[in-house]
């Protein structure tokens, strides 16, 4: 093992800035600044709870906390795993000239999109306090899905990091990817329908949607699904060791490849 | 090779050695054409297509530097200067061989590595600080020393990207000369900043050098080489020619250059 730990102690000064300067950059020179980060979400669910709303006939009054719930965590995974992608490629002038060790880079990007999307969650109980979802203690369950997905998220990182930097063409095809776990992350629709017929199981394994369906059910009181629970869980710790290998096996070649 | 080791070992606690190479390697992989997409390698993969044109920039250099010594390292572009100092500072890691150093390593090889142009000049200073490592609270007590060093006050709030290259060396100049490193790697840096600047940096490298830092200085200057440096060696299309007093090596090195 090549990550020690102690040398990551003495960079954690540098993992705080690297994701100071992330946040602090991001809104740079608009003139809301970091409220953008609970606007942007807010007006996305009402463009979609309008469209998709009227397109399926969904008037529920809570329908926009649903569709919201979904899609903050989505982007979260979008957002930080792309930014993950890019980002030993995007710090190459760093890496070319002075020794760091090269994880924090996929790391503090994946932890400075985390911190916005812990910001803009008030957002989402600011929308379910108006429209009567109110929060019961099962609300305080739902740190538990939200681990789950910074999990998730790390090990994704870690993954494509390291392919990103070998392959420069993952950019594209990641985004396609992700349409496709979006489509299969039920952010705008209701899931019983497909989870009932036979291709039910693209949702259910797809651990995004695992992750979502429980954070839905923490956010209405209801009980989560112990199977997309677990399932969920072992995908993500899977997913950061399995990571963790790869990107610790080829990471001094990455300055070969930049 | 625990044999080695311990004789090693033995070699760093009792002959005061700073600095110690045993067989360095350094290959690069300099194919023609770079396979950088996953399309490309496959179909390469396929044809059995897939070239690797070794490079090795470093061969078999073993050498050891006591402490308080100053080497020059001398050679033509392209001899592998600049690759050594970087598998010194940890920035390559090597192919072959190894590297054992005593103390604080301070690696001067591009300044200011790792500014983010979009930060100000101040932020610049705590990021650059944290690059090497050291914490926020150690950077602000030093935050006034180092930007009276610069003499960019009326600048040091404006970002990065409206400075002239020389007010970013003097930026990275100030930054990395704050503490004082027990092995001080300066490659090429100079020659940074207008005739002013030069004179006050080499005053602060020299003061340093005469608390009993030890040097490796990179320079195809031969004056400064022999104003700075009592030891010297010769790299030549990557191996170690010659090592030993500094009067001799450039002795040699100029009948080479005739």
């Amino acid at each position: 093992m090549n990550i020690k730990l102690d040398e990551y102690k003495k960079y954690s000064n540098l993992f705080t800035e690297l994701v100071r300067k992330g946040i602090k950059l991001k809104y740079r020179r608009s003139y809301l600044g970091i409220i953008w980060s609970m606007i942007e979400p807010l007006l996305t669910m009402i463009v979609l709870t309008i469209v998709f709303g009227t397109l399926l006939g969904h008037n529920e009054k809570e329908f926009p906390v649903y569709i919201l719930a979904g899609r903050l965590i989505y982007t979260l995974f979008s957002q930080s795993s792309t930014a993950a992608l890019k980002s030993i490629r995007a710090n190459q002038g760093m890496i070319k000239k002075v020794y760091v060790p090269k994880a924090l880079y996929p790391l503090s990007a994946i932890t400075f999109n985390y911190t916005l999307f812990l910001i803009s969650l008030v957002v989402l109980l600011g929308v379910s306090l108006v429209l009567g979802v109110y929060p019961t203690w099962r609300i305080l369950l739902a740190i538990v899905p939200l681990l789950i997905l910074f999990l998730l998220s790390v090990g994704a990182g870690l993954i494509l990091s390291t392919v990103g930097v070998f392959f420069r063409d993952m950019e594209y095809l990641w985004n396609v990817l992700l349409m496709l776990v979006m489509y299969t992350c039920a952010i705008f629709y209701y899931p019983e329908k497909i989870l009932g017929s036979g291709v039910g199981w693209i949702l259910k394994y797809n651990p995004l949607f695992c992750i979502i369906s429980n954070f839905r059910s923490c956010v209405f009181g209801t009980s989560m699904d112990a199977w997309m629970l677990g399932y969920s869980a072992v995908f993500a710790i899977v997913s950061v060791l399995f990571g963790i290998i790869i990107f610790d096996k080829n990471q001094d070649k990455f300055i070969l490849y930049i | 090779m625990s044999d080695k080791k311990n004789v090693l070992n033995e070699k760093l606690n009792t002959e005061d050695i700073a600095l110690s190479l045993s067989d360095i390697g350094m290959c690069f992989n300099l194919s023609t054409e770079k396979v950088d997409s996953v399309k490309e390698y496959f179909i390469k993969l396929m044809k059995h297509e897939l070239k690797f044109d070794e490079f090795w920039a470093l061969k078999d250099i073993s050498f050891d530097v006591k402490k308080g010594e100053r080497v020059g390292i001398l050679g033509l572009n392209g001899a592998g200067k600049s690759t050594l100092m970087k598998v010194i500072a940890g920035v390559f890691r090597p192919t072959e061989g190894t590297v054992y150093k005593q103390g604080v390593l301070a690696p001067m090889i591009e300044l200011g590595a790792g500014f983010d142009m979009q930060y100000t000049g101040k932020e610049n200073i705590y990021l650059y600080g944290a690059v090497l490592g050291y914490t926020r609270k150690f950077m602000d007590e030093k935050i006034d020393e180092i930007i009276e060093f610069t003499e960019l006050k009326n600048f040091i709030d404006v970002p990065l990207k409206n400075y002239s290259s020389g007010m970013k060396a003097r930026l990275g100049f100030a930054i990395a000369t704050i503490v004082k490193p027990d092995i001080l790697i300066l490659d090429e840096v100079l020659s940074v900043g207008d005739a002013k600047f030069r004179k006050k940096s080499e005053k602060k490298l020299l003061d340093m050098m005469d608390t009993g830092t030890t040097v490796l200085f990179v320079s195809h200057n031969i004056e400064q080489v022999k104003r700075i440096c009592n030891k010297a060696l010769i790299l030549e299309h990557g191996k170690l020619v010659t090592y030993g007093d500094m009067t001799e090596v450039v002795a040699r090195y100029e009948e080479m250059i005739k």
